[in-house]
């Protein structure tokens, strides 16, 4: 009857978002007085496994197989029904990132579990049990009511605060039956960035707009990222125009996000953009426009020109972060 | 080729949201329908890859779970140059019983790639591809922003955690789309206008399906404290409130 969650590595550690999907999982587990019980799909180290423990998890059950190198969703599905149905797990708790919305609603099509996507706080009621969702792209609310008896979530990124609760968890090593013809995708090529923050993982993040006036104005918004350890984003109009990747879009189109802490320079905030912002943490806005729908989103706001402020915003960073 | 684009009715992206009968239904006074970004941006690269003698594409279909209300939202697609069209006459529901009927309706019609949006700009739930593929046991491909078809070979780039992988599927498969995958949705010329009103919309009837979920009520977000100020002479004051009053620095 545990609750099982679905943990993400990257090359054998932990993403962040795995000890907050245990914390949240092990929550829930008290609600329904039941335990909490971790699946790792790669190849992670018995160290790196008990860091689980630490955010709640009893039970660890690792899938070390060469033929789940790359994700192919319906095997891995397969593979989680797999462990569910041995686990007798009715509740199941994903990431609402790009690997949960890609495997999640497939087990439950395969589970018949009802499944909330992006559920941002543990369920207010169990029975029924309920779930809050952001719906109309931030700008409401949604309670759901799963009524199957097995459950699926997904938890939106950065909404639930780590909780530790310090376990000794037990270790299980799983061979699942993976038959070859079960796995049809394969993976071609691979580019990755590398040294640079992950737009959707990031703490902070640090964007750009028009009001940047053309891509050479880049240099400081690069620069004050490096120094905070952000990523950079950017709007929609700037990805368009090809002055910066489309993947560093952000907007209901585009990425969305959720940090700690977003840096709007030259962003005047339009609906689309604010839905893929709006879950941030705190937002600074810097516009010319003192009427620009930025500072009505914002918690800090200066009224300026961004490439004005940058230069002086990057020197008074770099100040306390050197004293 | 045959494709088939799963086409979700949303609200018009700029719409301001609001609930009636005691905050359990959307008000959907004035409210301005569209096709779903995403879906529209999944039909133009259908469209794109239809223009290319390469990837030798058939057919477009677009299907759609909804009333007849819904159709205005289809005949748009058949304008932008879809070539026909499928409608379950059923109410959407959640997306179980939106995947389901559509497993249902297409089960025996042989679409090689089916695709859908990233996930649907009123519930924004992410979920139909992925049941859909389930219950059709097929392959299916999340966070795409690429489709390529060459020499009946088709490769998907996929979104991961920064950066990209170029994936492999043998049809059928359900791709599931989002920014990326194609630059600027179509408009409907006004030949295409006309045409559409000659294509066929094929209605069928709905199955019962098992409703496992269930949107209680609604609720708007409290309105934010309004932004704190700060002069643009006094940049160190920003950096002093980040550090010591929100403490994110």
């Amino acid at each position: 009857m545990s609750v099982l969650v679905f943990t993400e590595n990257w090359d054998g550690q932990f993403k962040k978002l795995s000890f907050e999907l245990v914390s949240y999982a092990s929550k829930i587990a008290e609600m329904l007085n039941t335990t909490t019980t971790a699946v790792s799909i790669g190849n992670v180290g018995d160290s790196e496994l008990n860091k689980l423990g630490k955010y709640g998890a009893d039970k660890i059950i690792s899938v070390s197989d060469n033929k789940l190198v790359n994700l192919d969703n319906q095997a891995y599905t397969a593979v989680i029904a797999e462990l569910a149905e041995k686990e007798g797990a009715k509740t199941i708790i994903f990431s609402n990132n790009n690997v949960g919305k890609a495997l999640a609603p497939r087990l439950s099509a395969k589970l018949k579990a009802g499944l909330v996507s992006g559920a941002i706080k543990v369920p207010g009621t169990i029975d029924p049990f309920t779930l809050t969702k952001k719906v109309f792209s931030g700008k409401a609310f949604a309670s759901v009511i799963i009524k199957s008896e097995s459950k699926i979530i997904t938890l939106a990124q950065n909404s639930f605060k780590l909780i530790e609760k310090n376990n000794t968890p037990s270790i299980e090593q799983y061979a699942p039956q993976v038959s070859d013809d079960l796995i049809k995708t394969s993976i071609k090529n691979v580019e990755k960035q590398t040294g640079k923050v992950i737009l959707t993982d990031a703490d902070i993040v640090v964007s750009g707009g028009r009001g940047m006036k053309s891509p050479d104005n880049w240099g400081p918004i690069e620069e004050l990222a490096e120094i905070l350890g952000a990523a950079t984003a950017c709007s929609r109009p700037v990805s368009d125009e090809g002055w910066r990747p489309h993947n560093e879009h952000t907007g209901q189109t585009g990425k969305i996000i959720a940090p700690n802490l977003y840096f709007a320079f030259g962003i005047s905030g339009a609906i689309q953009h604010l839905a893929g912002i709006s879950s941030s943490k705190f937002i600074v806005a810097v516009n010319t426009d003192k009427e620009a729908p930025i500072f009505e989103a914002a918690d800090y706001g200066i009224i300026g020109d961004a490439l004005k402020v940058l230069p002086e915003l990057i020197s008074a960073v770099k100040e306390v972060k050197s004293s | 080729m045959k494709i088939l684009i799963c086409l979700s009715n949303v609200p018009d992206t700029t719409t301001k949201v609001k609930f009636v009968d005691n905050n359990t239904q959307l008000d959907k006074t004035g409210i301005q329908w569209i096709i779903n970004p995403w879906d529209e941006l999944a039909l133009t690269r259908a469209l794109e890859l239809k223009e290319d003698a390469d990837a030798s594409v058939e057919s477009i279909t677009v299907i759609t779970v909804g009333g007849k209300d819904s159709e205005t939202t289809i005949r748009k697609a058949l304008a932008i140059g879809a070539d026909d069209a499928l409608r379950v006459d059923a109410d959407p529901g959640d997306a179980y019983v939106v995947a389901s009927q559509i497993a249902e309706a297409i089960k025996d019609k042989g679409y090689d790639i089916i695709l859908c949006g990233i996930e649907s700009s009123d519930y924004n739930s992410s979920l139909v591809g992925g049941m859909l593929s389930e219950l059709l046991n097929i392959p299916s491909i999340s966070a795409v922003s690429g489709l390529h078809i060459s020499n009946n070979e088709v490769t998907l780039d996929r979104d991961i955690d920064g950066g990209k992988e170029v994936v492999s599927a043998p049809t059928p498969f359900v791709a599931v789309v989002q920014k990326g995958i194609a630059a600027e949705p179509r408009i409907a010329s006004m030949r295409g206008i006309m045409m559409a009103k000659k294509k066929p919309i094929d209605v069928i009837a709905p199955q019962s399906v098992e409703v496992l979920t269930e949107f209680a009520g609604y609720e708007l977000p409290q309105s934010k404290a309004a932004c704190k100020i700060i002069d643009p002479e006094n940049v160190k004051e920003l950096v002093d409130l980040l550090r010591n009053e929100a403490k994110v620095i």
